[in-house]
């Protein structure tokens, strides 16, 4: 039996030199390792079956709702004026298409949720960066800025009103105490979940502070910030509805939270549940049509979704 | 003519440690990582350090890759900035595989043109040519830590110019990979270094690896890190390389029984 042990030495004593593997077996190794090793990227479903599978489920359960409550409702198991028939919630909402008041309502609100979703951004962004980058900053703000996050907005509006009446100032003050903890802490958890070589890597580059920030910790922290932009968003949709519900006034405009305050006033049940749809409508749709592709871009890019 | 002079002087060497100490803490909880390192590595050299946990291997790559300040003593580099590759790729996993390798010279300035020409370069020195509008997992171990290896190249070539040394410190690169991958990935850096002339200080745990790569072998000990012993292991094959294998490594396990007792 051949002794593969003593590589050093033949039979017969004399040397045996293991030879170096030359630069064309290296090559063609190489290549080998690099077509078995590299992930699998795994079979593509079609364009048609993944958005059916994205489309379908929702909508099923849609119509599912729909018929249950419309099931509900034939039972008359509730009084019309407080549980009006799906068919009716259709009429009043045709209604306000046809005079074109609904883009009115949306348009008060979505705007100024944007706006002030903005200004939020703009206000979290340096802060999330001090709270994740500056201990002394962390340590004396850091339990605030996190408490602030479960302080429900609402509980702003009586104080917004009393400091500046029922003024856009008002509901933009309380707009912006609901979104901007949430877009902070979302960055600073951002900050936090990268892992420690990249900063050092950039150093040893030669990156000083702001190219460190600017080609690494940013880039790096922006799955999370995207995270806390979209929580912000939802924080801002939600205080702004709820300023809108409370400080109501005709200065102010038609908005949303008007529309369904002025139902709550009428009494007016298919009114009241016309404007929940749409207030449930914008935040469903400003998800779906920019955080949702976003994130996906972003989290795609990283490898860190799996399809 | 002061700063033509010193370069005249500094092109003996590509890094130079004079009486190194590195002591972290203070007090009587002060830990001495580095105890009086000297060492001297020629420009285009390869030096491996070989030593056990707690010798100040990776200490010593900080401070020379300037991430930390020596306690005492003295670092002479003649490269403007020395390449570091380390364990983890550390690949920034939202760029594709051409803008990490051209990230130290968008950092450094560079224009867009001549870094296209230098990420083509360095792809096909490393074999991955075609992969270059990849993002790192879509790559396997291997081809990530040679991505890796062409963002050091290219972070040293660019430390290297006006007539510079260039400089590559490696802290155990391959350690994590494969023994297939490792086997591979050493053999092409062998290639890379004699294409490219830089000199390199390599850090490792494994004495095969240091005997195989290095033109000298220096063993450090551990708490404190001293330089216990080099090898010139230049060219060494066979049973020549297999006699400096056992050489070094009954060596290191005289360093490391020593902690036993203690």
């Amino acid at each position: 039996m051949p002794r593969l042990d003593q590589d050093t030495k033949d039979d017969k004593g004399t040397e045996h030199v293991p030879t170096e593997a030359t630069a064309e077996e290296v090559d063609g190794a190489i290549g080998g390792l690099d077509a078995l090793d590299a992930p699998n990227a795994g079979p593509q479903r079609s364009r048609a079956r993944r958005i059916g599978a994205a489309v379908l489920p929702p909508i099923g359960a849609a119509i599912l709702f729909v018929a249950v409550w419309q099931a509900v409702w034939a039972t008359a198991w509730l009084p019309e004026h407080q549980l009006p028939s799906p068919g009716t919630i259709a009429e009043v909402f045709w209604g306000l298409v046809e005079t074109g008041q609904v883009w009115e309502f949306l348009w008060t609100s979505v705007h100024r949720a944007v706006i002030g979703f903005v200004i939020a951004l703009g206000i979290a962004t340096p802060l999330g960066l001090l709270l994740a980058r500056v201990k002394l900053v962390r340590a004396a703000i850091g339990p605030l800025v996190s408490g602030l996050q479960s302080l429900p907005s609402v509980a702003w509006v009586p104080a917004a009103v009393i400091w500046f009446g029922l003024t856009d100032t008002t509901i933009y003050m309380v707009v912006l105490l609901g979104a901007v903890p949430s877009i902070a802490n979302g960055l600073v958890a951002g900050i936090d979940q990268i892992p420690p070589i990249l900063p050092r890597v950039g150093k040893v580059m030669g990156a000083g502070t702001f190219a460190n920030a600017r080609h690494i910790l940013l880039p790096a922290a922006l799955p999370g910030y995207l995270a806390g932009m979209k929580q912000g968003w939802a924080f801002s949709w939600r205080s702004l509805m709820a300023a809108e519900l409370i400080a109501s006034s005709p200065e102010l405009g038609d908005g949303l939270g008007q529309f369904l305050h002025n139902g709550m006033s009428l009494f007016d049940m298919p009114m009241v549940i016309t404007g929940i749809i749409l207030i449930l409508f914008v935040g469903v749709g400003i998800e779906l049509l920019v955080f949702a592709p976003v994130e996906k871009i972003t989290l795609n890019a990283r490898g860190l979704r799996k399809n | 003519m002061a700063v033509a002079l010193e370069n005249a002087v500094g092109t003996e060497h590509a890094v130079r440690l004079e009486g190194l100490h590195k002591v972290f803490g203070a007090g009587r909880q002060a830990v001495t990582a580095l105890d009086g390192i000297d060492l001297a590595v020629r420009p285009g050299e390869f030096v491996c350090l070989v030593g056990a946990s707690g010798c100040g291997k990776t200490t010593l790559l900080n401070l020379i890759a300037g991430l930390e300040q020596p306690t005492s003593g003295r670092i002479t580099l003649t490269t403007s900035r020395p390449a570091v590759m380390f364990q983890e790729h550390a690949l920034m996993p939202w760029l594709t595989v051409n803008r990490n390798i051209e990230l130290p010279l968008r950092l450094a300035g560079v224009g867009r043109a001549e870094r296209a020409a230098r990420v083509t370069e360095l792809l096909s020195l490393v074999r991955l040519e075609g992969t270059g509008r990849k993002r790192p997992h879509e790559l396997s171990g291997g081809m990530r830590q040679r991505v890796a290896l062409a963002r050091s190249l290219a972070s040293a070539i660019q430390g290297s110019a006006d007539g510079k040394h260039a400089l590559m410190l490696m802290d155990e690169p391959f350690s994590a990979l494969d023994a297939i991958t490792r086997d591979l990935l050493q053999a092409e850096l062998l290639r890379v270094w004699r294409a490219t002339g830089t000199a390199v200080v390599f850090v490792t745990h494994d004495v095969r690896e240091a005997v195989r790569l290095g033109q000298r072998v220096v063993l450090l000990s551990s708490r404190p890190g001293r330089v216990v012993d080099e090898w010139d292991v230049n060219g060494l094959t066979g049973a020549d390389e297999l006699v400096a294998v056992d050489t070094i490594g009954a060596k290191l396990r005289e360093v490391i029984s020593t902690h036993a007792a203690a």
